[in-house]
């Protein structure tokens, strides 16, 4: 696992309501407790640490943002596009 | 001894007009009033559009002294209650002054001279701000004004609860004159939040739609930002009969309920409260309502959730109910909405055409009621409700009857 991936998951077990649970690539974001607003503002702390812009409309159900390993497969499209 | 309320006089300043003639006469005729946004500049928006009261020159209404102590939601409120006090034909002064309550709600109040004031202090390093500064942006400086300019020196105070505010607002009102505290009430709400920081707070929520708002549409893509007033004059219905005044409507309830779950997320049952709240307050059986004027924001969540909450309340009688959302139109006016919505309610009761959602692509399997789409309709309205559901869970329903 990349160094991306290792803080993209960090930021997400953050936005877990039980602390220090594990979190999984396999994991869907919905069965970890993260509700659509607790996505935006996951995606809000993954913008500012890695300065990037991602879209993401709450009223859109987007697939990509599923699983953990969707969320950690666009941040790192979007962050190795950049660099 | 309690009292029947009645609506003598209405005021307007929307997206889709300046007056409450012109705003029902774009309404039914399903013209919008979204837009990219005029007023702040859009480069830095991802969304750029909104719902601008568009061409309102403050010039025309006030002189220079009197603009610099008012906010552009202030300016909105005030122009809506004298267009409502001219209306209703009544003289607010002597004791009617002082027996009459001006409960105005915003949800935040004086957003564009906090804008311009941070923009100087933290951009422009400006060492000094204006001294009417927190006179302009306070909360309540909407009640205020309208007080002052009208002359009404009874209860006066705003009310908060973001986008149900002037919903709140006109329910209280209501209590008031009902339990007989005031004779008349000039009660509604206002808001022009389309200031560039709020705008980017809208933008962070990731809530706002890209293009136009289609509420209970199929890809339907979110709210989009409105302004504007709207204030109505509420009166015992002695005090109107007195006078042989022109009724205009009856206010019979008003349901209120809190979520008590999320900040954001709407609560089926927290609405539901609400219109059962509403409909006792009112003695009205479900079978009893025609109408309802959905809050029918144009999210995902609340369209979905708010047609769940409309099928719990009334069973088998929701599917022969026409619900039709003005903000398709208006977009979300916020603290005005629940105004500009009640008038909207007694508006179609009295020519007896349902307002329609417009932008409307096709249903979504999770809405299937009536939402009168993209057409008005006319209809014989004898009792209404109109809903607003605010984010912090605070939920607001009038219920309204058609003058008798």
């Amino acid at each position: 696992m990349d160094d991306v991936a290792t803080e993209v998951m960090a930021i997400i077990a953050k936005k877990l309501p039980v602390e220090g649970q594990k979190v999984q690539l396999t994991d869907r974001l919905e069965d970890l407790g993260i509700d659509s607003f607790g996505a935006v503002e996951m995606i809000f702390d993954l913008e500012e640490k890695f300065d990037i812009q991602i879209s993401y409309n709450s009223n859109d159900a987007r697939p990509e943002f599923e699983t953990v390993g969707d969320v950690v497969a666009a941040i790192q499209k979007i962050v190795n596009g950049k660099s | 001894m309690t009292h029947r309320v009645v609506v003598t006089g209405w005021g307007v300043v929307s997206s889709i007009g300046h007056t409450a003639a012109s705003f029902w006469s774009n309404l039914v005729r399903g013209v919008g009033g979204i837009a990219e946004a005029t007023i702040i500049p859009t480069d830095l928006l991802t969304h750029k559009v909104v719902a601008e009261v568009k061409d309102f020159d403050p010039r025309k209404h006030f002189d220079d002294r009197q603009l610099a102590m008012l906010d552009r939601v202030s300016q909105f409120a005030v122009v809506a209650a004298r267009e409502a006090v001219a209306h209703c034909g009544l003289a607010f002064d002597g004791a009617l002054s002082e027996g009459t309550a001006t409960i105005i709600g915003t949800g935040v109040g004086g957003q564009t001279t906090q804008d311009e004031n941070y923009k100087r202090l933290y951009r422009d390093n400006a060492k000094r701000l204006h001294p009417l500064t927190i006179p302009k942006l306070m909360v309540n400086a909407p009640a205020s004004q309208v007080s002052m300019h009208c002359g009404l020196r009874g209860p006066s105070f705003a009310v908060a609860s973001a986008c149900a505010s002037a919903t709140h607002a006109i329910g209280l009102a209501f209590h008031m004159v009902r339990s007989g505290a005031v004779t008349c009430a000039v009660t509604g709400g206002a808001d022009a939040c389309i200031a560039f920081g709020t705008m980017k707070g809208w933008e962070a929520m990731r809530v706002t739609a890209p293009d136009t708002c289609r509420p209970f549409s199929r890809d339907r893509k979110g709210l989009v930002i409105g302004e504007g007033a709207a204030v109505v004059v509420l009166e015992t219905e002695e005090h109107a009969w007195q006078r042989s005044a022109d009724i205009l409507g009856e206010i019979v309830g008003f349901g209120m309920s809190a979520d008590a779950h999320d900040l954001t997320s709407p609560d089926e049952g927290g609405m539901a409260r609400a219109l059962n709240g509403a409909l006792a307050d009112a003695r009205l059986a479900t079978s009893d309502i025609q109408y309802v004027n959905a809050h029918g924001t144009g999210t995902a969540a609340n369209d979905e959730t708010e047609t769940r909450a409309i099928k719990q309340v009334f069973g088998s009688h929701a599917g022969k109910l026409a619900v039709s959302s003005n903000k398709s139109m208006l977009g979300h006016a916020l603290g005005a909405a629940g105004g500009l919505e009640l008038v909207a309610t007694l508006m179609a009761m009295q020519q007896a055409v349902v307002p329609p959602t417009t932008n409307y692509l096709g249903p979504d399997p999770a809405c299937d009621l009536d939402y009168v789409p993209n057409e008005a309709r006319p209809l014989k309205i004898d009792a209404a409700l109109s809903n607003s559901f605010a984010f912090g869970g605070l939920n607001a329903v009038l219920a309204v009857k058609r003058a008798s």
